[in-house]
Parts: structure tokens; sequence; C-alpha cells
């Protein structure tokens, strides 16, 4: 584990990988003084109350290799998908499958939530079956839905709010990723395990 | 009430929703907190309460009751029912008066703040708009009506202490995350070159041109979490300044960080101006 500076108010924490960004981050999360926590693919940043800083630094330093690495425990959540994407066809062609084994392999994983970006509320999720791994389109969507459920390399996501996207549309999903007077706002959290699940 | 007669790029703002980066959500807020702090003192209000956020002094209004303003940030001239008011000043508006702003002397961002806050509906305990994630109230336009909130404090019988104008070409500057990213002549130069805003004044970021800041090492970085005023170094080896709206992530090193008060100055570059980057802990 390494702390790197990040200005007057915040730290970067760097460690292995996902397991330990999430141990991580729920660790730090209840310290008094911490105001934010963003996991990354390998990092924390913690930003806090300026008077903070010290103790938050000392804190961290003091953690123990299995405090950072604990057994992942984030929730589970299933969310509902329509399969009528844009690109279910156009993803079955490339893969050389049927739309009924994509939609098969694409509800048959368990996904975990590495990080939030993009926008508020979308989750990069992780644990895409290596079958359904296929490139971003060449020219991107001007817009892409609200709920659109999506895929890209080796990662799926659900986008929480119409906007540009280039990744590829296998169905759409009526549950709310992104809800302001939610708490917390965003469905999905780093560490959130995730399932799709076919219907209608 | 305060009616907008004809409004440019102006935005209202508070302190931000800092707090829900965790969500994806960004902080927001006053792109120059200092001159809103300023501002609010003034007038008696809590420090965070939601004021106008106006670029270049682009905005004419009347209030539709008595009300009491100020101005920080960018000195854009006052004129309230025919008469200009000197910078600082607080400015009390009858029903019915006309407050039109000119284009300031320096700065690009001025902070409109009425006593009692401009009162809107929050957005995860903010009333900032975010030119990214598009939460918040939006942009102020020409026949919008603005509701005042009510006063929660006296005001102060003499002016709050407050900073003065902004020496916005010498930025304080924190070493970065990433900093062993970079050459130590890249450094060197980053600390001692001066670098030109190019483009318009973006609450997302401000890009800057001058000398190509060469990496150290090949690769790509996992994105990571920046904050308010992180200095990051695109491929291309320019430099771009994070602002209040910027993503909770970014995919570049940050070469280093500005204080606080160098990030509110930052706020005030114009673009064709130049910043020089003063170490401080390198």
């Amino acid at each position: 584990m390494r702390i790197l500076p990040s200005g007057e108010r915040a730290l970067l924490i760097e460690v292995d990988g996902p397991t330990a960004v999430h141990a991580l981050a729920r660790a730090l999360a209840q310290v008094a003084g911490v105001i934010d926590v963003v996991p990354a693919a390998r990092t924390v940043l913690l930003t806090c109350a300026p008077e903070a800083l010290d103790g938050v630094r000392s804190l961290a330093a003091d953690l123990t290799p299995e405090e950072v690495s604990a057994a992942d425990t984030g929730e589970e959540v299933v969310i509902d998908v329509h399969y009528d994407g844009e690109d279910l066809d156009g993803v079955a062609r490339m893969t050389g499958l049927s739309t009924t084994e994509v939609i098969a392999r694409h509800t048959g994983a368990t996904y975990t939530a590495d990080f939030l970006g993009f926008a508020p509320g979308f989750a990069y999720l992780s644990g895409l079956d290596p079958a359904l791994h296929v490139p971003r389109l060449d020219t991107p969507r001007t817009s892409v839905p609200a709920g659109a459920v999506a895929i890209a390399g080796d990662r799926a996501a659900v986008y929480p709010r119409s906007s540009p996207g280039g990744w590829r549309l296998l169905g759409h999903t009526d549950a709310v990723l992104f809800d302001p007077e939610a708490d917390p706002p965003a469905l999905l959290q780093a560490g959130t395990r995730v399932r799709f699940r076919e219907v209608g | 009430m305060l009616r907008v007669l004809d409004a440019g790029l102006v935005l209202i703002e508070d302190l931000g929703r800092a707090g829900h980066a965790s969500s994806g959500v960004p902080v927001s807020g006053a792109a120059d907190q200092g001159a809103l702090v300023a501002a609010n003192r003034r007038l008696g209000n809590p420090d965070g309460a939601p004021a106008l956020e106006v670029m270049l002094g682009q905005l004419h209004l009347r209030a539709e009751q008595e009300v009491l303003v100020t101005l920080a940030g960018a000195p854009a001239p006052l004129r309230a029912d025919g008469m200009v008011h000197p910078p600082g000043a607080v400015v009390m508006l009858p029903a019915g008066a006309e407050l039109m702003l000119r284009t300031p002397p320096w700065g690009l961002r001025s902070y409109l703040a009425v006593r009692g806050g401009i009162d809107v509906p929050r957005v995860l305990g903010s009333a900032s708009h975010d030119v990214l994630s598009g939460l918040g109230p939006p942009p102020v336009q020409a026949g919008d009506v603005l509701a005042v909130g009510a006063p929660t404090g006296p005001v102060p019988t003499a002016d709050a202490d407050h900073p003065g104008p902004h020496t916005p070409f010498l930025l304080d500057v924190l070493p970065g995350p990433r900093r062993d990213w970079f050459t130590s002549e890249a450094v060197e130069t980053f600390l001692s070159e001066p670098y030109t805003v190019t483009d318009t004044g973006d609450r997302v970021g401000v890009r800057l041109d001058g000398p190509v800041l060469e990496r150290a090492r090949s690769g790509e970085l996992a994105s990571e979490g920046v904050v308010r005023g992180s200095v990051q170094v695109p491929p291309d080896g320019k430099p771009l300044i994070f602002g209040p709206d910027h993503p909770v992530t970014g995919g570049y090193p940050v070469i280093g960080v500005l204080t606080e008060a160098a990030a509110d100055a930052s706020a005030q570059v114009r673009p064709g101006q130049q910043v020089r980057f003063r170490h401080r802990g390198w």
C-alpha cells in the first residue's frame, strides 16, 4: 500500500486490486473527517476536512494487510432486463452465438461493480463472459436511452440516464440506477455484486 | 424575487455537493469559492448561500422586492438604478430597481450574492448547477424569476474580511500523486515556465498551452480519483487544470495539485492569459 499526496484536502491510496480497493473504501468511509471516498481500479481517493488530513493519513498507514484484503461482502443486486437492444443481433453475429446464447451468457455471470465514473450512477462492471468481449462501436451514438444495458470490451454497464455512448446495447431495464432522493443516490456502489435476469 | 432581463453564462452556485463522489457525483460548486464566501459574509449570509456565478459581467436584472446585494470575485462594474457602485459595496435595490453588470477589468467570474440567498430546490443537498452531470438548477436565462430566501442573521456593520484581488498569474502547487511519472526536467519546466490558458473558462477543466512535459515512463494509468485543482497531463504533454465540475476520476497522471486558494484564483484566469506554477513542498 502506498499513500500519495493529492492537495491540501485529499490522499490517494494505492493498493493491489479491486478487492483491496473495496475493503479499504468501506473501512475508511466511516472515519470522522472523511468527506468523500472515490474507489477506482487500484486506488482510493479520500477527501477530508483539512484539519482531519493528518489523522486520516496515520490511520490509513496503520491498516494491516488483512484489513485491506478482507473478503468482499458487497451486497447483490438483481437487474431485470428486456433483451430488445439495437445491437443484440450484431453482437450475436460478431461472437458467432445465437441471440438466445448471448442472453444466456449475459444473465449467467455474476458481475462486480469495480468503480463508478463517466456519469452519476454509472458503474463499470467486471465479470463479463469472455465470449461476449466485443469492441465499442466505431462511432458512438449521440444519445443512448436511460436504462440501456450494454457491453464493451471486458465490461458490462447500465446507462443511468440518457447520454452519448459507444457501448453495444443488449437491452433495457426499468430499474432506476441513479436517484438524487435516495441514500446512497447510486443503486450500484463499488463492490456491489450484480446479476441480470431476463424478463418479458 | 429577482427578474432576469438578460443573461450571458450565469449559473446558480453554492459550495457544492461533496460526499457523493462514490456514486459518481462531482462536487461542483462555485469555481472561486473564496469569492462566494466573501460576498455571502458581507451580507450576513451563511458562507454557502446560493449566489449567481456570472461570466464576464453579462447580467441584467430587476428586483421585484427590496433586496440587499453585493458582488465579489471579478470586479464587474455594478450599476443599480443608474448609479455605479464601487467594488465590494453592499447595495440596496428598492423594489423595481434594475441592476446591470459590465465586463470586469480583470477576471472571469463574479459572484452576485443576495441577502437571504437565491432560493432554489437543492439536489443532493446543493443548489449548484453542475455542467458535467447536469445536476442542480438549469443555467439562468432571460425571463427567469429567482426567489430570494429568508435572511438568517444580522448584516455585519463593517465589511467582513475578504481576500483582495487575486494574483491569477501565480498559482501555488503541491506535489501531485503521479509526479514520479515525469522526468525531472519536466518537473523543473512545469515549475518554472509560463503556460497560457487556451480556451474559454470551463468549469470541468482548463487546458493550458506551453512547453511539453515528458513522461519518465510509458504505459497507461488506470483511472483514479482526482480533486479540484489537480493538474493532469494527457499524452500530448500539455497540462490541464480540473475545475469544480471535473469528473470524479481521471485517466492521466496528475503532476501537481493546486492549493485551495490557487484553485479559486485559476477560475479567474482568462483565455490568452499566462499562469506560472509556484512550487510548495516539492
